[in-house]
């Protein structure tokens, strides 16, 4: 069985300029160990899915299940939820500083939290966890940074701090939301080295979320890759970066410089993401994709590729890999004709 | 995380060949934050229903000798056979006084039309006076930082410090009373509030990367303060004036209350106030107390109630989005 | 110190940066104490730029490269050195003798919602620099506004639109035609699609690059995100702690990294690509960047390289072309990296106990 298992997850919220859907039917599940990669861009509905799961998102609605070893945790109370958080599953913000409390000495409040949640730990042995906590995250002397403010750590410091937070109680899971998009790629580095190295100490599953797919290359087992809200494809990593069915997928992967061969030319996603008040008819991308037909005013489900549950891919393409290359390679006459009227505009 | 968060990360749609929703059908010209803020307060009841209100008052104010035909009373007449009783006491309401007589049997509702011109004339010219200070001093002190900012920055420390009661009275003791004085006065102590939040403002956005952009471009002091700063602190000042509109009311008031503000016997709200309070007469005619002190709150309330919702329309990101 | 490489390029010279520095006096909340500490944000730094090229400028957050362009840009003053530009002097020319040139040279900003006013019409935005510099009026300076908007991408019936009405791509498109008003010959980009989603930071870089062909323009691309700069730039200049790491044409200095730094950077950034990124040897640097109020003696990097030396904590390395680099690569170490060499497993020959005391670290991670 899953640790978490997500079902069908919808989340809007009413704006005054209309109803504003965030996450669309998303279902997503993390296995013991194991860390699964969300990527997506921004408004794809990525962190406010782990934050409605969580029940950090205040005045949405609300529909679907969130299974934490079997209990579904969005019919949880407040109360329950909030044993949940922190002694079952820990957090990691972009932002250490929307965890650690700016007044609060780091070790208080690694002790507070150890105690929070078991009354029977003495003051003394919380301490003594707080300093282990702290060694386990690469703090160096955290004998004596355990007594050190916030604000007296560097960028990279806190963010290692927070993990300890998260890491206090041995949780089962870890939701990470961007750890690392506020920091420089040797600091990512360290805290990617760091969080791989607990997980495999103690046997974490992580969910990882965040807009960089080298992120992903490093840390995930499985990928889940959104868009406007919904899952556009699920698969194992290599799935994803060799494999993939999705015309989105590859559309991200060809923009990055990094990917494959050197280029002269970057292969951009043409247009902008769509709002999430007024989608389009059928399938969110079909405005922006190269191989849209008239299948895809339809907005396709889940389907298997290959092997049922192994991959899977939200679009009309033939769920045959060489069927689907055929497809392709015939939609690129008229891609190409796109691709001439974007540069003319240019 | 709230929705302002996810509108603000959700980009506007665009009206690209390849993307025909039903935004692909918005018009063109471009919806100002001005106008986006007027449909907000459109669609806020309680801003609307204060701003009836509001411009009901200035109605009465500027019909005041409407008032004074129909009923045949000028503010000034004082009526001691029909407008008091024979014991000399004030009259109630009744068909002639609609809103009774006051202790020397004016008639009350007259006054009060009259007063509301004092008051608004007062709560407009002042804040008007007021707001333009503090903005200048605030955007020289906020743009030009350094010793400009040093100066004024203490300057508007000290003013905070006097004690406006004290220096108020002082003041119209060595200096003639009267509206002018009080203008002046309620001008004198309002600016530095003003100029501290406009400073705070030009601050934050002196640093901002457009400012930086026109630096680049070669634009000169005056166009930056002017194009690039001064429109984005004006959506504040606005709803800080018309906060303080109330307040300048309610200072005349005081003034008027103490003594030094307009002199009798001017129809005035504070005055009236003031008259009621010191008479004997005010045990047996509550209406002659009650009845100015009424205009005084509701108007002030009207006032303040129309500022948070321009506060609200201005700030969209404030609570009020989950209605 | 002299940047060689003039040599072997035909370009012409259009921006030199002789010996620049740029300190900032610390903030001190004291009123009347003036403070005697600097942050030393830019520490001499010298530069060629030459007609049609784009020089990338990369390194991490407090490196100084933002800085840096801020005073090419002259909107900082210099503490110290010279900033010449088509062989002119710039450094120490008034606001108005300045703003001729000002036309040559324009800036693209990092954030495309902060760059742009957001109580001001777009159109009149891009118009700015006509009307700042007095340039066209009226009818014509709109139909060269939509002009430039064409050239960007934009839709030129947009030009009554406010910028919130635009998405985070389409705003840096407003940027970009901003700074090409003008037809400037250098401009420097700051950052440029860092704050852009990675479908949406394709289409500015294609179009950084079209543009640069069209207009012949050169560039200062500034960029934390190293596989863009290699994408982009013909030279590029590693920046730690306000100086110039490493320089060189990209393939070179991509390829055969000479200093540690950069080596460390490369391999620390996050390949799109698992099965490359399993093979790549990861080079994990020790603790953060130290503090530029009181950078570290003599070679800046000496606390956090595997490679340091007693001598790399004494002296102060020469930005020389090392080994058998070209005259055009040059790295600012003692010890370079020789092609191949895994400095992963290097461990520093300095007093482990001193580096503890003195800096603060522990080399667990």
């Amino acid at each position: 069985m899953a640790l978490l298992e997500v079902n069908d997850l919808q989340v809007s919220f009413s704006t005054p300029d209309g109803v504003l859907k965030a996450v669309r039917g998303l279902s997503f599940s993390v296995d013991e160990g194991k860390t699964l990669g969300i990527v997506g861009e921004s408004g794809s509905g990525k962190s406010v899915a782990t934050q409605t799961i969580m029940g950090l998102t205040q005045g949405a609605r609300i529909s679907g299940e969130a299974l934490f070893e079997g209990h579904d945790l969005l019919q949880m109370s407040t109360h329950q939820l909030q044993h949940i958080r922190g002694a079952q599953v820990g957090m990691i913000f972009q932002d250490p500083l929307s965890s650690l409390h700016p007044y609060y000495r780091v070790g208080w409040q690694l002790i507070e939290m150890i105690r929070a949640h078991d009354k029977s730990v003495g003051k003394h042995k919380a301490r003594d966890r707080a300093v282990e906590l702290l060694r386990l995250v690469g703090i160096p002397q955290p004998d004596r940074r355990v007594d050190d403010f916030p604000h007296q750590f560097s960028g990279g410091m806190r963010q290692r701090a927070m993990i300890a937070m998260a890491m206090a109680l041995n949780p089962k899971l870890v939701i990470a939301d961007e750890p690392t998009t506020a920091l420089d790629v040797t600091v990512q580095a360290q805290v990617l080295a760091v969080m791989k190295r607990l997980q495999e100490e103690f046997g974490t599953a992580i969910i990882m979320i965040t807009h960089d797919l080298g992120v992903i290359a490093d840390v995930a087992d499985d990928v889940v890759v959104m868009y406007a809200g919904k899952a556009m494809e699920t698969g194992d990593r290599s799935t994803i970066f060799y494999r993939h069915h999705n015309p989105y997928t590859e559309g991200l992967l060809l923009s990055l410089p990094a990917y494959g061969d050197d280029r002269e030319r970057l292969h951009p996603i043409s247009g902008q993401p769509p709002s999430l008040i007024t989608l389009p008819a059928g399938c969110p991308f079909r405005p922006r994709c190269p191989y849209a037909f008239d299948k895809c005013v339809e907005e396709p489900p889940l389907f298997d590729i290959g092997r049922a549950g192994d991959h899977q891919s939200a679009c009309w393409l033939p769920t045959d890999m060489r069927k689907r290359e055929k497809v392709r390679r015939d939609t690129l006459g008229k891609a190409a004709e796109v691709v001439a009227v974007d540069t003319s505009e240019v | 995380m709230t929705v302002g968060d996810i509108v603000s990360a959700t980009p506007v749609s665009e009206e690209g060949p390849l993307n025909v929703g039903p935004e692909g059908a918005k018009k063109i010209e471009g919806r100002s934050p001005w106008r986006l803020a007027f449909e907000r307060l459109r669609r806020d009841k309680a801003a609307l229903i204060s701003m009836i209100v509001i411009v009901l008052i200035v109605v009465v104010a500027i019909i005041a000798p409407v008032f004074k035909h129909l009923t045949g009373h000028p503010p000034n007449q004082q009526y001691f056979d029909t407008g008091l009783t024979p014991d000399g006491l004030p009259r109630g309401p009744t068909g002639t006084f609609v809103l009774g007589t006051d202790d020397l049997g004016r008639d009350i509702l007259v006054r009060l039309a009259y007063g509301a011109r004092i008051s608004l004339l007062v709560g407009v010219v002042a804040t008007f006076l007021t707001v333009a200070i503090g903005t200048l001093v605030g955007l020289a002190a906020g743009y030009f930082g350094k010793i400009v900012d040093t100066v004024l920055a203490r300057l508007i420390d000290v003013m905070l410090s006097i004690p406006f009661l004290l220096f108020a009275i002082s003041l119209a003791s060595v200096f003639q009373t009267g509206l002018k004085i009080v203008i002046i006065v309620l001008a004198i102590f309002g600016w530095s509030s003003v100029a501290r939040i406009v400073r705070g403002q030009v601050l934050s956005i002196r640093e901002r990367e457009y400012v930086e952009a026109a630096r680049s471009m070669g634009a000169g002091s005056w166009r930056i303060m002017l194009i690039d700063i001064l429109p984005n602190v004006i959506a504040p000042i606005i709803v800080y004036t018309t906060l303080l509109i109330p307040v300048s009311i309610v200072g005349e008031a005081t003034l008027s209350f103490l003594g030094v503000g307009v002199q009798p016997p001017t129809a005035d709200w504070g005055q009236m106030i003031a008259d009621a309070q010191t008479s004997n007469a005010v045990e047996h005619a509550w209406w002659f107390l009650v009845f100015p002190s009424v205009a005084l709150l509701i108007t002030t309330l009207a006032f303040n109630i129309f500022g948070d919702g321009v506060r609200d329309a201005f700030d969209p990101r404030s609570d009020r989005v989950f209605r | 110190m002299s940047v060689d490489g003039a040599a072997q390029s035909d370009g012409e010279v259009l921006l030199r940066v002789t010996d620049v520095k740029k300190h900032f006096p610390v903030q001190s909340a004291a009123f009347f104490r003036r403070s005697h500490d600097f942050v030393h944000a830019v520490d001499g730094v010298s530069l060629e730029l030459r007609r049609g090229e784009t020089l990338g400028l990369v390194g991490e957050t407090g490196c100084g490269k933002s800085t840096l362009a801020r005073c090419i840009m002259r909107l900082y003053d210099i503490t110290d050195g010279t900033v010449e530009f088509e062989g002119r002097d710039i450094t120490k020319l008034s606001t108005r003798s300045m703003r001729p040139i000002r036309r040559d040279m324009q800036m693209i900003f990092q954030d495309p919602y902060g760059s742009l006013n957001p109580r001001r019409r777009v159109g009149s935005i891009i118009g700015d620099p006509f009307a700042i510099h007095g340039l066209a009026d009226g009818k014509s300076r709109k139909s060269k506004v939509q002009e430039v908007m064409e050239l960007v991408g934009l839709n030129p019936e947009h030009y009554n639109r406010f910028p919130a009405e635009f998405s985070g791509g389409q705003r840096q498109r407003i940027g970009v035609a901003r700074a090409l008003a003008l037809r400037p010959k250098l401009i420097v980009c700051d950052e440029p699609v860092s704050a852009l989603d990675v479908s949406i930071q394709a289409q500015i870089i294609n179009l950084l690059s079209d543009l640069q062909e069209e207009l012949d323009l050169t560039y200062i691309f500034i960029a934390h995100d190293l596989s863009v700069v290699r994408h982009v730039s013909d030279r590029v200049a590693v920046m730690y702690l306000g100086k110039v790491a490493e320089l060189g044409e990209v393939e070179s200095v991509y390829g055969h990294a000479r200093h540690p730094y950069t080596s460390a950077l490369l391999s620390a950034v996050p390949l799109p690509d698992p099965e490359r990124a399993k093979e790549r040897e990861r080079i994990i640097l020790v603790g953060d960047v130290p503090s530029p109020v009181a950078p570290p003696s003599g070679c800046r990097f000496h606390p956090r390289c595997p490679k340091a030396k007693d001598l790399c904590v004494h002296e102060d390395p020469a930005l020389v072309p090392r080994l058998d680099d070209p005259p055009g690569h040059v790295a600012a170490c003692h010890f370079p990296v020789a092609d191949g060499e895994n400095i992963a497993d290097s461990t520093p020959e300095i007093g482990i106990e001193e580096r503890i005391v003195e800096e603060g670290l522990v080399g667990n991670v």
